[in-house]
């Protein structure tokens, strides 16, 4: 339940992050003033970066969330079944239902790189500089290395949400029938394809050059 | 047909168990599994070894007695309980892989056979409507829509085997729990308790230390009632439906 | 076949229940005549409820001192043992498995019959009754029999209250289907599942009593012993089937419901570890064991595949009804591809020799014909031990008449049941079928309130032999347990309780170490026998001499060799048994051996009441008593009783004590099907 809840909103924070990113297409100020736009939401309501710093606690604290959640489930499963089996031949079960906890890692590792990368370290790799957002990320992917760390992350990241949209639709007892469980699944491989997809563009064409 | 089997022996619950070897040469394909395993141990004996213990009882795929991981498959290659698996599934000069169930909840007792009465517990902790002997309306007083009825039916038609929670990667009870949820959820006789229910059961669920329910789908693949997914869905609605309730 | 058939002689007059011939005569004592004395006089309709006033009330507030200890958890054991649980007494319920839920009765298909009359076709109890009273032909109670139709409707009512789902029509009311060849639509179901749906309803309401702390469940527990102490039941032995550790459990009263003895045949359709182990160990103690040779043959199963077998698969009686009985007319033709015997070339056995019934005709007739044509051997299917058991039940017909989609519909759960055991396609090959041992209504001797003649010792369910006479209607076995367990046994068990709590047995009390001594003793016995054949060979063994000569068809020289030979197994058995493992550990060599040593005093037993019983009657099928053309006869002046045999100990000849039946309200018939 906490875990299909923060699962879902990160589903949604992904989904807007992601077209904030597709912004770069429309180039250097578009892009910038989407990153100056996080900050002045909201404004005068709230102060300057207010509605960003809101949305960072909400995130920061679903993250607590949902990785303790995952901690406890993983803990559990291993209490549940302390002598493993000598052999195993799943018959049902998805690749990415089996990959939650591996690939949940990998995004957490992930996460704490893309942070210092973007907003908290702001490295540039190449040396460049770090206070514009768009020079940053294009100089980020223009590194052929860290352009593929990225995408083994939207591999995981697709994988996750696959699993993740229908496993939190059943944890939330919406698919208490044959066909609501068949459009969680398709809900899940589209959201997976249009996240993880939307988010390697930016990359992909930085890297070849496309995105300058 | 011959056959190469590795199977799980263990002497009781405390002492540790292995895979063991065997060989048998005369399998007909008639034959099913368990008589398969009868065979076996008739040749066990008269070669002054212990048989392999292994439990079954009606042999017709309805008591939920049986029960084996058969290379590495719940109740083996197709939808059926192990009872009901036939030699014919199998080919000549394969290797057989058995084991018992694996799970904390269902130590071993020896050999291939589970301790399961967690099943019973989480059944008295609310699987049930409570109308006393004698206390009942005549069965016509409360009509019920066919496919409610039908629905309730196919959910019952769970045996308590316990092969989706040695099928599930993480040792999760949910579609047996799913499975009663929806069967007495779905009948107006079963309202009065839906909440306490689910709330007691799924509290007598953890207890048991089965593992939490990721929905990965083993289970249903590897039910020989063929259970649906959606019970599980359900059991979750009803459940955080008690909880807004206030239970 | 002897040609006796004519040498009964009806002109001479004898007294209630003399017998012209003596057959088992030097194998059992005569014993005095039995009368049950609980049935309260008076109109039929009238009685339970006289019984029910009259029966004494324990006071609720004692019933928390009163104990209760019921063996079996099926039908009639969880049914009951949740009762008492309401009421107030501690109850302790055993069973054998690791469930209580998985009881035999969890496989019955059918349906249960209970006089609703919700089709408003006629049915009434008084009709569930009589029919009943007919299909046990006339070798049952009037007063039982009533009540038991009486309780059916309130069954149903229960069940359904506790969420057992049978099947409904679109109006959202209960469904019925007419089952057995009854003209009225009386049963009621849950697909094929019937068994299933209605344990699970009792095992869910016994874990209820459990969670309120009235029950205690004891699963892998086997009784081994009962214990009577001052004449009273007081108490069972069991063995812990996990830690193989011998326990002593008393209490006030002990109930048996422990099922049915099929698996004295070996091969039946009964569960594997079906037994009459509680049931025999009370008969030694003292109950009588009650027409113990009627057992009730199933036609249409599937049929052995080879000396592997280990049980046998029923499949519903209901696809006699478009599928067509046949076996070739000459032996050669029999390991033929059926489909390519000419329709000149085959025997529709049933159609020919029962014109108007056909295909249709009672399970006993269709079974016996099936082994006659198979003995003469026009049997098809492999071969086992020399001889091919199986004839064919063709849909061909069906198929072409109806169209493969209606027969899906209507069958297509039994098609893939039989598909995928025997590997064959229906749709496309005939069928094959041979009779199985499926029911036995013998069991040990009851009163009206069911107590057995061991004060404190009840019986319900397939363990007794009350209510279906010499053969029991298809869908009346569920009836009957659930009546027992629900209905009756609470209502009479607490006109004995009533005078409890009886004194405290000592723990060392003389009967009590005598018993453990015994259990302890046989255990060590079989341990210790280190001889060279497995259990399981014997048993087989045992199974075929059953089925060979107490069978279908039994004939005093068939019985009398039986018991012959019986008597030679069970003393190699004692000898040369093969018991490997130890006694504290789960050991499943170390049960099943103890549940054959009982089954071959049954067996015996069986062929004794057999041998004496010199008439056809319901599933008992003398070959000396026959009409000409080859039709059951019964001879009610002479048999119309119930046969309650004496336990008088090994190598003694047991007691017969009888029971005379009498018709006050029904009328006596012999049954044609012709
Ligand atoms: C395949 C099949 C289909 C059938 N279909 C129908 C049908 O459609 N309709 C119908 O009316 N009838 C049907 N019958 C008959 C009916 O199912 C049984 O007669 C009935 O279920 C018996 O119930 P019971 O409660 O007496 O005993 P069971 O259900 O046999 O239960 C026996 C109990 O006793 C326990 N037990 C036995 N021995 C011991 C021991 N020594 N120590 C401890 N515990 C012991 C067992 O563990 C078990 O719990 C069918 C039978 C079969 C075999
Ligand atoms: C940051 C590191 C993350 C970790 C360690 C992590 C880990 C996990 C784990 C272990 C599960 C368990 C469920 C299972 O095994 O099926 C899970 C579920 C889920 N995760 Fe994550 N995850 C992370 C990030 C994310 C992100 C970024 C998203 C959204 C894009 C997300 C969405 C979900 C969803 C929707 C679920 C399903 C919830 C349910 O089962 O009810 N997670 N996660
Ligand atoms: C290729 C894909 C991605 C690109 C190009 C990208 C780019 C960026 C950039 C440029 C920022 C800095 C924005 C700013 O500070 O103004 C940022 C912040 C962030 N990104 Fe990403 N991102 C990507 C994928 C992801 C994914 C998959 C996640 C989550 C799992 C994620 C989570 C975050 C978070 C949490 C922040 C911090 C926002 C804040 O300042 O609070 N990003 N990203
Ligand atoms: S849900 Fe299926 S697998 Fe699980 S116990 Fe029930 S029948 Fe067995
Ligand atoms: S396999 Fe396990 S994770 Fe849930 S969906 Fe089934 S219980
Ligand atoms: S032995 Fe009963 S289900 Fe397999």
């Amino acid at each position: 339940m906490l875990m299909a809840v923060t699962g879902l909103l990160f589903v949604l924070y992904v989904l807007a992050h992601m077209y904030g990113n597709l912004k770069a297409f429309s180039g250097h100020d578009a892009f910038n003033e989407y990153a100056h736009h996080l900050r002045t939401l909201g404004e005068p309501v709230l102060p300057h970066g207010g509605f960003l710093w809101i949305a960072r606690a909400v995130l920061l604290v679903s993250l607590v969330v949902h990785v303790y959640a995952a901690v406890v489930l993983w803990r559990r499963k291993e209490r549940a079944r302390s002598q493993k089996y000598v052999m195993r031949k799943p018959k049902n079960s998805t690749f990415s239902s089996h990959w939650m906890r591996w690939g949940g890692v990998t995004l957490l590792l992930f996460l704490i790189w893309h942070l210092l990368n973007f907003t908290v370290g702001k490295i540039n790799v190449q040396g460049g500089p770090t206070d514009d957002p768009y020079d940053l990320l294009v100089d980020s992917f223009d590194t052929w290395w860290l352009t593929l760390i990225y995408l083994v992350a939207m591999g995981a990241l697709a994988m996750h949400i696959r699993h993740g949209v229908w496993s939190a639709s059943q944890t939330l007892g919406l698919t208490n029938n044959a066909r609501a469980r068949r459009n969680a699944n398709v809900l899940g491989v589209l959201l997976a394809t249009v996240i993880a997809g939307g988010f390697s563009l930016v990359p992909i064409f930085t890297l070849f050059g496309v995105i300058s | 047909m011959r056959i190469t089997l590795k199977i799980w022996r263990q002497p009781n619950s405390t002492e540790p168990g292995a895979m063991v070897d065997y060989a048998l040469d005369d399998v007909s394909e008639d034959m099913s599994f368990l008589e398969m395993l009868d065979v076996l141990n008739e040749q066990l004996i008269s070669a002054g070894e212990e048989p392999v213990a292994f439990d079954s009882d009606c042999r017709e795929g309805i008591c939920g007695s049986c029960g084996l991981m058969i290379n590495g498959q719940a109740h083996g290659p197709e939808v059926t309980t192990t009872c009901q698996l036939h030699m014919r599934s199998f080919q000549d000069g394969d290797e057989i892989v058995i084991e018992p169930w694996r799970a904390d909840p269902f130590p071993v007792l020896k050999d291939l056979m589970v301790d399961r009465r967690a099943f019973d517990r989480m059944i008295a902790a609310g699987g049930y409507i409570s109308v006393n002997t004698g206390a009942a309306p005549d069965a016509h007083a409360v009509p019920v829509p066919k496919e409610k009825a039908d629905r309730a039916f196919d959910v019952a038609t769970c045996i308590g085997c316990g092969a989706c929670v040695a099928a599930c990667p993480n040792g999760s009870a949910s579609l047996f729990l799913g499975a009663k949820i929806t069967h007495l959820g779905e009948l107006p006789q079963g309202q009065a308790e839906r909440d306490l229910r689910v709330v007691n059961m799924v509290g007598q669920h953890d207890l048991e230390g089965f593992g939490g329910c990721t929905n990965i789908g083993e289970c249903t693949a590897a039910c020989p009632k063929e259970i649906p997914l959606d019970v599980i869905s359900r059991l979750n609605w009803d459940l955080h439906a008690a909880l807004r309730h206030g239970h | 076949m002897p040609d006796t058939t004519n040498a009964y002689d009806s002109s001479h007059t004898r007294g209630p229940g003399e017998q012209e011939y003596d057959d088992a005569a030097g194998y059992y004592v005569h014993g005095d005549p039995i009368q049950d004395t609980k049935a309260p006089g008076g109109p039929l309709e009238e009685m339970w409820g006289t019984r029910q006033f009259e029966a004494k009330i324990a006071n609720p507030a004692n019933r928390r001192r009163l104990s209760i200890i019921v063996v079996g958890t099926g039908l009639a054991g969880a049914s009951a043992a949740a009762t008492l649980g309401e009421a107030g007494y501690v109850v302790k319920s055993f069973c054998y498995q690791d469930s209580p839920r998985r009881a035999h009765s969890i496989a019955a298909q059918g349906g249960i019959n209970a006089a609703k009359n919700y089709k408003g076709d006629g049915d009434s109890v008084y009709r569930l009754f009589y029919d009943t009273i007919k299909g046990g032909d006339y070798r049952s109670r009037e007063s039982n029999v009533y009540r038991l139709a009486e309780v059916s409707v309130n069954i149903i009512d229960q069940c359904v209250a506790q969420g057992v789902p049978f099947a409904r029509e679109y109006g959202g009311l209960l469904d019925n289907r007419s089952f057995g060849g009854v003209q009225v639509s009386r049963t009621f179901y849950a697909r094929g599942q019937t068994g299933q749906q209605l344990l699970i309803g009792a095992y869910q309401a016994l874990e209820r009593q459990v969670a309120a702390g009235t029950v205690r469940c004891y699963t892998r527990h086997e009784m081994l012993e009962l214990v009577v102490v001052d004449g009273r039941a007081r108490g069972i032995i069991v063995r812990d089937l996990v830690t193989g550790e011998i326990e002593t459990y008393f209490a006030d009263v002990v109930v048996l419901a422990s099922g049915g003895y099929g698996n004295v045949f070996y091969l039946s359709t009964n569960a594997m570890n079906s037994n009459v182990t509680a049931s025999w160990r009370a008969h030694r103690k003292g109950a009588l064991m009650a027409n113990p040779c009627y057992t009730q043959i199933h036609p249409t199963c599937i049929p052995v595949t080879g000396t592997h077998q280990s049980k046998l698969t029923l499949m519903s009686e209901s696809l006699r009804n478009d599928g067509r009985i046949w076996v070739p007319k000459s032996n050669s033709d029999c390991d033929k591809d059926p489909r390519e015997i000419a329709e000149e070339d085959r025997d529709y056995y049933l159609e020919r020799i029962y014109p108007a019934f056909g295909n249709l005709v009672p399970r006993d007739i269709a079974s016996r014909q099936a082994k006659n044509v198979c003995d003469e051997g026009r049997g098809v299917g492999p071969e086992v031990d020399g001889v091919r058991r199986g004839v064919y039940l063709d849909f061909s017909d069906a198929i072409e008449r109806l169209g493969r989609d209606a027969i899906e519909s209507k069958y297509g759960n039994l098609f893939d049941m039989y598909a995928r055991i025997t590997g064959e396609d229906p749709y496309e090959v005939p069928m094959r079928i041979y009779p199985a041992v499926h029911y036995v209504m013998g069991g040990l001797w009851v009163d009206y309130d069911l107590q057995s003649t061991i004060p404190g010792l009840f019986v319900t369910g397939e363990a007794n032999f009350s209510d279906h006479g010499a053969n029991r209607l298809g869908a009346s076995a569920l009836m009957q347990g659930l009546a027992d367990g629900y209905f009756v046994l609470p209502n009479t068990i607490r006109d004995y309780l009533a005078e409890g709590p009886f004194e405290k047995v000592p723990d060392d009390h003389p009967a009590v170490l005598e018993a453990q001594e015994a259990v302890r003793s046989r255990v060590q016995k079989f341990l210790t026998t280190n001889g060279t054949r497995s259990v399981d060979s014997y048993h087989r063994e045992l199974g075929n001499i059953m089925w060979e000569y107490c069978g279908m068809e039994r004939t005093e020289d068939g019985l009398r060799k039986a018991i012959d030979l019986i008597r030679g197994l069970r003393e190699d058995f004692h000898r040369n048994v093969r018991v490997l493992g130890t006694a504290e550990s789960i050991n499943q060599s170390l049960e099943k051996a103890g549940r054959v040593a009982d089954f071959f005093e049954l067996g015996e037993l069986m062929c004794i009441d057999a041998l004496n019983r010199r008439e056809s009657c319901g599933g008992h099928f003398r070959g000396e008593s026959q009409t000409d053309d080859g039709e059951a006869l019964r001879h009610d002046d002479q048999y119309a009783y119930v046969a309650a045999w004496e336990w008088q100990g090994e190598d003694q000849d047991p007691v017969l004590h009888k029971e005379n039946l009498t018709y006050e309200f029904v009328e006596m018939k012999q049954r044609s099907y012709k």
